[in-house]
């Protein structure tokens, strides 16, 4: 499957290993990616904060030059890219006469937004357009015995219509089914829809780290291995800034948090080297005890 | 008729027992309200149990509950699709309905909380009514179509607390104002018969607990009963504070906005590490001195980690292209910012398909 793909700027910025492992997972899926390298950032809420119309236009470009490729649709990695860009996207398709006068400053680069772009994250693409008994076919090294937590974030569960979230598409409960279907052991803790408190970093460290720090001593207390995300921001406020919410919330902590990728290609058998483990702040391979999993090999 | 298991917190804080759950069976249809449930509960078997209500039509707004997880009305939520709703301790049993009191507020009893301890203080707090533009006019005061309608939104709240119930910035800063109450401020600083708009602004963006510790969450969306969206609510005061009234406030809100939008305008992709030292005001500000001294372990730790690089870091590895740089110019460069509130205008009719040959009639059947 050929997708257009956007990374979003923090894949490529401060958590690297994010857009080198879906470069090692996507063909292992038979993904083809062709990279949005002339798109820009989606805006984080930020832009759309400051000025609206800024934020779609800005958007509406990035769609256009999806739809201008041969990708069946639009896929990201960042669940907060996700989320601005479904905002964007709804109020774009929703009004004709809006569209038009956003399409009009995207003229003179000779681009145009076409309504009814599909955007899915790896997430819902996994589920919904790969499939989880494909995905299951192509486990290499099931994660048996690994103790994963789910840790959605904000943009990608809320809100629900916007999403498109129902019975139909339970998309909140994506990161669940892929876990299983990879042969990991899902756990419940509070902090599974909840903030990673990231947006509010500069604004209230405090407040912001209180919430990072509280959701992973509730995965500690539920004798999670480690946490998976789909969103980069999240990882920042959760793995990079954890000695300071270890500090903050006054208990250890040592929480390996993994990006979705990484935990899809430790299954499908790369090992955590290649997948860019030794970035992060907590090393999976230093705290998850793999020698009671079969994904022993993948630490060496 | 279906039976349901209703399944109801308990906790009287007077009585020193702690909470507990109890279950009663009814029997009702679906598109009965949970509240309608909990009243045939409370006539019929168990007349202790406290739940506040009145008009049991979604207008007084004071039947507010979780129910299996979601804040909400009793009285507007039906039996099957709260049903519908699972949660951790119901999916071994589809008919059980767990009702519990709404968060971040304390309990006074059962399903009653205490709206005036965070609620109704929080309002209190954001000055909730109009204070008139003197000279008040001698006649009616008229406001011109488009300034109520940008109102609008905001004065369909109810005052119902379910956006407080599930406020995650709440969680961790009892303090924060809230969404209901910032709501409800936008209903004044968007009338322009108001003569404090600037005040308003001022007082909630330099509260450390005002508008700027808003986490992004998207809870009280989904809560709302009314569709007042109160974060979009939040997200039009920090526009209109920033960039009308262009308040610069301690809490680095409106720097961390201006300077993000900026960074996106020189790099089109976000350069991290310029963001964090420009949100307090550049590199060699006092006020971002201690902050970087307080973040320099964090980045010492990503660069022998590999997460960033000195010169990545210092050098910008990419620029905004031309095209994007154009795109700022052009909007921000309009008169008048153009937003468009999906509330307001609604969303365009779907397009009929076109009927393929095999739906268009036939000569024959149409004869």
């Amino acid at each position: 499957m050929k997708v257009a793909y956007w990374p979003g700027c923090v894949s490529r910025g401060f958590t690297p290993e994010l857009h080198g492992s879906m470069a090692k997972v996507a063909p292992l899926l038979d993904l083809e990616l062709i990279e949005l390298d002339r798109a820009s950032c989606c805006g984080a809420g930020v832009i759309a904060e400051h000025n609206q119309e800024l934020a779609d236009t800005l958007n509406a470009r990035t769609f256009a030059l999806a739809q201008q490729t041969d990708g069946e649709l639009m896929m990201n990695i960042c669940a907060t890219c996700q989320g601005a860009q479904s905002e964007c996207q709804e109020r774009l398709d929703a009004n004709t006469e809006y569209r038009d006068h956003v399409n009009q400053t995207l003229r003179d680069e000779g681009l145009h937004y076409e309504k009814g772009l599909t955007n899915k994250n790896f997430l819902w693409l996994l589920v919904e357009e790969i499939g989880l008994d494909t995905l299951k076919a192509k486990v290499q090294k099931p994660l048996t015995d690994l103790r994963v937590g789910p840790f959605y974030g904000c943009y990608i569960v809320r809100p629900k219509e916007r999403l498109g979230i129902d019975s139909e598409n339970p998309r909140d409960r994506y990161l669940h089914m892929v876990i299983e279907a990879l042969g990991g052991t899902v756990i419940d803790y509070a902090g599974v829809y909840k903030c990673c408190g990231f947006p509010i970093v500069t604004m209230n460290k405090k407040a912001s780290l209180t919430m990072a720090g509280r959701h992973l001593g509730d995965a500690i207390d539920a004798e999670a291995d480690c946490l998976v995300v789909p969103c980069p921001l999240c990882h920042l406020n959760l793995d990079l800034q954890q000695p300071a919410a270890a500090k903050i919330s006054g208990r250890e902590l040592g929480m390996p948090v993994l990006h979705l990728p990484q935990l899809v290609g430790l299954a499908l058998g790369l090992s955590a080297k290649e997948l860019g483990m030794n970035k992060h702040i907590v090393r999976p391979t230093k705290v998850i005890d793999w020698s009671t999993s079969v994904v022993a090999s993948a630490a060496a | 008729m279906p039976e349901y298991t209703l399944r109801i917190r308990r906790y009287d804080p007077q009585s020193g027992q702690a909470a507990h759950w109890d279950d009663h069976k009814v029997e009702m249809e679906g598109h009965v309200s949970v509240l309608e449930a909990i009243l045939r509960v409370k006539a019929d078997t168990d007349g202790s149990i406290g739940i506040r209500c009145s008009c049991r039509a979604a207008i007084c707004g004071s039947c507010g509950v979780r129910v299996n997880g979601k804040p909400g009305l009793a009285c507007h939520t039906h039996l099957e699709d709260a049903a519908k709703r699972q949660t951790k301790s119901t999916t071994d049993d589809a008919s059980v309905i767990e009702v519990e009191p709404m968060g971040n507020m304390p309990v006074i009893r059962d399903l009653i909380v205490d709206m005036d301890a965070v609620h109704w203080k929080k309002i209190q707090r954001v000055t909730p009514w109009l204070i008139n533009k003197e000279p008040i006019p001698e006649r009616e005061y008229i406001v011109p179509h488009e300034n109520m309608v940008d109102v609008t939104q905001t004065m369909a709240c109810i005052q119902c607390g379910a956006c407080v119930s599930d406020c995650l910035s709440m969680e961790v800063d009892p303090l924060f104002v809230g969404p209901a109450a910032l709501a409800k401020s936008y209903r004044f600083v968007g009338d322009p018969r108001d003569a404090e708009k600037f005040e308003r602004l001022k007082d909630l963006s330099e509260d450390e607990h005002g508008i700027y510790d808003c986490t992004h969450c998207f809870n009280c969306i989904d809560a709302c009963p009314k569709g007042v969206a109160p974060m979009s609510q939040i997200m039009r005061l920090r526009r209109v504070a920033g960039n009308d009234e262009h308040i610069e406030d301690r809490n680095n809100g409106y720097r961390h906005e201006h300077a993000f939008v900026k960074n996106i305008e020189r790099n089109g992709l976000l350069h991290e590490a310029d963001l964090l030292p420009d949100s307090y005001g550049g590199k060699f500000h006092p006020r971002a001195v201690p902050e970087l001294l307080g973040s320099l372990p964090v980045a010492a730790k990503a660069m022998t980690r590999g997460k960033m690089s000195l010169s990545g870091a210092l050098l910008h590895p990419h620029k905004a292209s031309p095209e994007v740089k154009q795109i700022f110019k052009q909007v921000e460069g309009e008169k008048e910012r153009y937003e468009l509130n999906l509330y307001v205008v609604g969303y365009e009719d779907e397009e009929e398909p076109p009927a393929t040959p095999a739906e268009t009639p036939t000569e024959s059947e149409s004869a």
